[in-house]
């Protein structure tokens, strides 16, 4: 098995850091969040890339107020994560190339793992 | 110019077994943009690991999706084994593995059938699900389910397959080999599915991984990339290279995934004759805590299991990146340009399944 690396960086570094991937020919695999245990709500969100078969993961930590640049000018197919991330988080991410605005499933909860 | 008109795909179609929407942009029957709609069966699978028993959400993985629901446990499994530094038995691999790659021929001949269906080559579809059946069989005899096994466990697996019931198996799939030759002279050498495949849907290699596509439709894209290469379960221990084509067409699509059936039937085989004796389950002691990402090759693509413990029975998190999800971007690059005739069978191509997507 590779290894997992797993670098965390600001919200503001991450347009940076993923143009640098960008050009390392790194391939956007996937995004997701994770709601954290802690007394003011915060999340991380992972974003994993892949170089032939080793894996790259760069997280962010935010809370419901940060605003998140989208990377889907970047890497096109972020699209449809970060709209997966809206729908269920309601975490306030930016500048979506194909943006539901939070609609992306037909949900009776709305933002269910807010 | 031509008048541009929206034509609504979906969700209910004849060729979708499952709901997708697409609002399709037409210039006359040509269609120069796609927009995608899901979201009508999100069930919150993922949400449900918070209430219910590190153990037991083995089951709820198993019902992300009827296909590859033996796909969904191991890779759950796998990747709660990890964080728990558990050792699990070499017998158990090898069953795993197995069973891996009769839930990928039970996929693909479905696709098969599914796409012959879908450009009304009726006994094509019928010779296709026939083939299906006896992997079925052989699933039903070796786990007591023909969809929805539960064999999967964290540690290992619940049943083991004897010598009698190997030997059996492999002379199933000596019979199975000959027929899915025929059928596959059939799919490659068809005049009329030659006309409906070859040409349509082309998805460079440089698209394919800019936009993010997956298994069998990267493949076809020229891309060596099959995630089986990790060596999870027992794949280490195996010899087989990634099938591809450069054709970059649904034609190419099709022939990866009936030369991928091929490539199973080898696998088994390997497995088969190297299978150790031994125990098929480790104990599990305490809970799961740290996180880890598990990367499988499912039949439709490469999946993602991301757990997350907290030292609780209780995940805090449990992410399945599908390769449908994965898929769509490339679809709806493919269906740009495409006559509306062929969209159908462009979608049919990527092997969609919404209920691994919308989970």
């Amino acid at each position: 098995m590779t290894e997992q690396a797993i670098k965390n960086i600001s919200a503001s570094e991450l347009v940076t850091e993923v143009l640098h991937l960008k050009h390392e020919n790194w391939r956007l695999m996937q995004i997701h969040a994770t709601k954290l245990k802690a007394d003011e709500p915060s999340y991380e969100i992972s974003y994993s890339f892949v170089k032939e078969y080793e894996l790259y993961n760069l997280r962010i930590v935010v809370t419901p107020e940060t605003e998140i640049m989208s990377i889907s000018d970047i890497y096109e197919p972020a699209f449809i994560y970060e709209n997966e991330i809206t729908a269920l988080f309601d975490l306030n991410i930016k500048m979506i190339s194909l943006d539901y605005h939070g609609n992306l499933y037909r949900l009776n909860n709305k933002t269910p793992f807010k | 110019m031509s008048t541009r008109s929206v034509v609504p795909f979906g969700p209910q179609h004849p060729v979708l077994p499952e709901p997708i929407h697409l609002d399709l942009v037409l210039e006359d029957e040509t269609v120069v943009e796609a927009i995608p709609s899901i979201g009508f069966i999100h069930r919150g699978l993922e949400k449900l690991v918070e209430q219910r028993d590190f153990q037991d959400y083995v089951y709820v993985a198993e019902r992300i999706c009827g296909i590859c629901s033996f796909m969904h446990g191991m890779g759950y499994c796998e990747s709660v084994e990890h964080i728990m530094d558990i050792e699990v038995p070499d017998r158990a691999k090898y069953l795993r593995t197995i069973w891996c790659e009769f839930s990928r021929l039970h996929s693909h001949l479905l696709w098969l059938g599914l796409l012959a269906d879908a450009f009304g080559f009726e006994s094509l579809f019928m010779h296709s699900w026939r083939l299906r059946e006896k992997i079925l069989d052989m699933f039903e005899i070796s786990t007591g389910g023909r969809l929805i096994f539960s064999v999967n466990k964290v540690g290992g697996v619940r049943k083991d397959m004897d010598s009698d019931m190997l030997h059996q198996f492999e002379t199933t799939l000596v019979d199975m080999e000959k027929d899915m030759r025929e059928l596959t002279k059939t799919f490659l050498n068809d005049y009329s599915v030659k006309t409906r495949l070859k040409g349509i849907g082309i998805l460079s290699k440089q698209e394919a991984f800019d936009l993010g596509a997956a298994g069998p439709f990267m493949r076809a894209s020229g891309i060596a990339l099959d995630n089986r290469k990790l060596g999870y379960a027992a794949y280490g221990n195996l010899d087989f290279e990634p099938i591809i084509s450069n054709e970059c067409d649904c034609y190419a699509r099709c022939y990866v995934r009936t030369q991928e059936l091929f490539q199973s039937v080898d696998l088994i085989r390997q497995a088969i004759a190297k299978i150790p004796a031994g125990e098929i389950s480790a104990p599990v002691k305490g809970f799961p805590k740290g996180e880890y990402f598990m990367r499988v090759e499912q039949p439709r693509g490469e999946g993602l299991y991301y757990v997350k413990g907290n030292g609780t029975k209780f995940l805090d998190r449990v992410r399945v990146r599908t390769p449908t999800f994965a898929n769509l971007p490339a679809m709806l690059k493919t269906l740009k340009g495409a006559q509306l005739a062929d969209v159908p069978i462009l979608i049919l191509t990527i092997d969609p399944c919404i209920s691994c997507t919308e989970r």
